[in-house]
């Protein structure tokens, strides 16, 4: 049934596949993307109860879900790594983690600015916001584990290990920072809460959200080629590749 | 539009300092992110590049020297057989 | 120009720029000790609760002890790549006085660790709901205190460089001698929160500063020279 993906394991054919999507996924992404935060910013109804502050849901909510999502598709593709031996899906694994963490980031501080004017204080140790903020620290870790490597293919192995380790340890992560806010907390309600949206609000959600997923497929893509690239750097496809950019460079500069 | 004029566009309802500075670090967080992979791309090919470039030369080098040896050898030859 | 007409400056600055271009290769060795002092901070509030009076109280002391922490850990690389490819030796060997040599490294190595301690410390008293008034003195407090905090910690590695073990050891060493900058900074913080000038605390901080500024490049170069032989 998967036969028709056994040539992309081939890393010059996923290399190409990658290269010809980008274009496609780019235009779809800016357009999705500006249609979604200009309707998000301008025409969407402000909430009842938070006002125009709402509006920061729409950036804040997708990029919390895809900072999760990216991480559970790292621990696939280490999964795949580790089990099939698929030198491949270290490459990807690889290529998505600078982008969950940046959009952990995104979903702290957007998190953070929401909470502000709602409950008055820039940070609270709330169990979502606290779980985000080990997320992101996963991330750097697998990062800087990466990178610790000289050698690409140890690397990769290490880093999808800790990812592994991470994801099982995910859910447990969450159920004891959830156990430990209702510990210490008791009256305050998360009022960052998905709240029942009106078909108003959900259409510039949906177009944020997939907006975002076809931005992070091309980012993914573009580092995933960048990682073959690297891991590959003397099959002679890749050399071959690199003289033709070379004499392009050369007759452009020309 | 929910807005009646630009100000108020600003302003929201009051909350604009904490909009604009979502909207804003998402922004430039997303186009850090961007320009990091384009440019990680352009280095890798050219960091491929210059090795293959010392390789060829290293390549070269090494044949200019076998060479040499060779017409060292074939002249040595030649003394020895006058 | 011959190694032995380079002026103090010049070779403050040879080295210097050396160690600098050798961090930025190593990202890791700014990002680790980084990263490091945020989830250190980030662990406290998950262990004591997340209540802001009680964060608030003892933000100071853990924003501190958490830099200094994270200063230990990073202690490691000033000497010890140097020291396991044989160029400290050589740098031993040089014509030019010791302490100038070490000064750059030790002045490489805060710029390295203690400026984005010092930067990203605001960051973590809004995590910990420090009182607004001392965000002032908690910057003050870091921009005197990690100096030292670099000169007295390259006294115990120049020690323990050749020990093959010597991380803990020179966590013993060194975290003696940062009690006073530890004591007074946090001292400062706290009276800060209350609203009252804090100058003395400052002062003695800067004391310790200019103290060891003059003084432990010379202890270093002491420590090398033993650790070297």
């Amino acid at each position: 049934m998967w036969k028709w993906l056994h040539p992309y394991a081939n890393p010059e054919v996923s290399y190409h596949f990658a290269g010809r999507i980008i274009p496609w996924l780019s235009v779809c992404a800016a357009l999705i993307l500006s249609i979604g935060f200009i309707w998000a910013l301008a025409f969407a109804p402000a909430d009842y109860q938070q006002g125009d502050s709402f509006r920061i849901f729409y950036i804040h909510v997708p990029a919390a879900s895809l900072s999760m999502g990216i991480y559970f598709g790292m621990a696939v593709a280490a999964f795949t790594s580790l089990v099939w031996q698929f030198k491949l899906a270290d490459a990807s694994a690889a290529a998505m983690a600078p982008v969950g963490a940046t959009f952990t980031a995104i979903a702290l501080i957007t998190g953070s600015a929401w909470g502000k004017p709602m409950w008055g204080t820039w940070w609270i140790w709330d169990a979502r916001l606290t779980s985000e903020l080990i997320l992101l620290f996963l991330y750097l870790g697998v990062m800087a584990l990466h990178n610790a490597f000289e050698d690409k293919n140890l690397a990769g192995k290490a880093a999808g290990i800790l990812t592994l380790v991470g994801v099982i340890n995910l859910p447990i992560i969450k159920y004891s920072v959830e156990w430990w806010n209702t510990l210490h907390q008791g009256s305050t309600v998360s009022k960052l809460g998905k709240p029942s949206m009106s078909i108003e609000m959900l259409w510039p959600f949906m177009f944020c959200f997939f907006g975002f997923v076809l931005l992070v497929s091309v980012i993914i893509c573009i580092r995933f080629r960048s990682e073959i690239l690297a891991r590959n750097s003397i099959r002679p496809w890749v050399r071959t590749l690199v003289s033709a950019h070379l004499t392009k460079e050369k007759t452009n500069a020309v | 539009m929910q807005f009646d004029s630009f100000s108020a566009f600003i302003d929201m309802g009051g909350y604009g300092f904490y909009v604009w500075l979502s909207y804003g670090v998402a922004v430039i967080l997303l186009l850090m992110l961007i320009i990091s992979s384009i440019t990680g791309h352009k280095h890798v090919i050219k960091n491929i590049a210059q090795r293959k470039q010392r390789e060829d030369k290293l390549r070269q080098v090494r044949k200019q020297r076998q060479k040499q040896d060779k017409d060292l050898k074939s002249d040595k030859h030649q003394e020895a057989v006058e | 120009m011959s190694a032995t007409n380079l002026s103090y400056r010049a070779v403050f600055s040879l080295v210097l720029k050396r160690d600098l271009t050798i961090a930025m290769r190593h990202k890791d060795d700014i990002i680790n000790p980084l990263l490091f002092f945020v989830i250190v901070v980030t662990l406290f509030p998950l262990g004591i609760g997340p209540e802001a009076q009680i964060l608030s109280r003892i933000a100071p002391g853990i924003i501190w002890v958490a830099a200094l922490l994270s200063t230990l850990l990073s202690l490691d690389r000033l000497f010890k790549s140097d020291h396991s490819d044989g160029s400290l030796e050589q740098m031993l060997l040089s014509p030019q006085p010791v302490f100038i040599l070490v000064l750059a490294k030790i002045v490489a190595h805060w710029l390295i660790t203690g400026l984005p301690l010092i930067l990203i410390a605001p960051l973590l008293a809004v995590l910990l709901h420090l009182n607004e008034q001392s965000y002032g003195a908690l910057i003050l407090t870091l921009l005197l205190g990690t100096p030292v905090l670099s000169l007295l910690g390259a006294i115990g590695v120049a020690l323990t460089v050749g020990i093959k073990k010597g991380g803990v050891l020179l966590s013993l060493l060194v975290l003696p001698l940062y009690i006073p900058v530890l004591i007074f900074a946090t001292s400062a913080i706290d009276t800060a929160a209350l609203g009252l000038p804090y100058s003395g605390q400052l002062a003695i901080i800067a004391a310790l500063f200019f103290g060891s500024l003059t003084l432990a490049p010379f202890a270093v170069g002491a420590a090398l020279k033993v650790s070297t032989n």
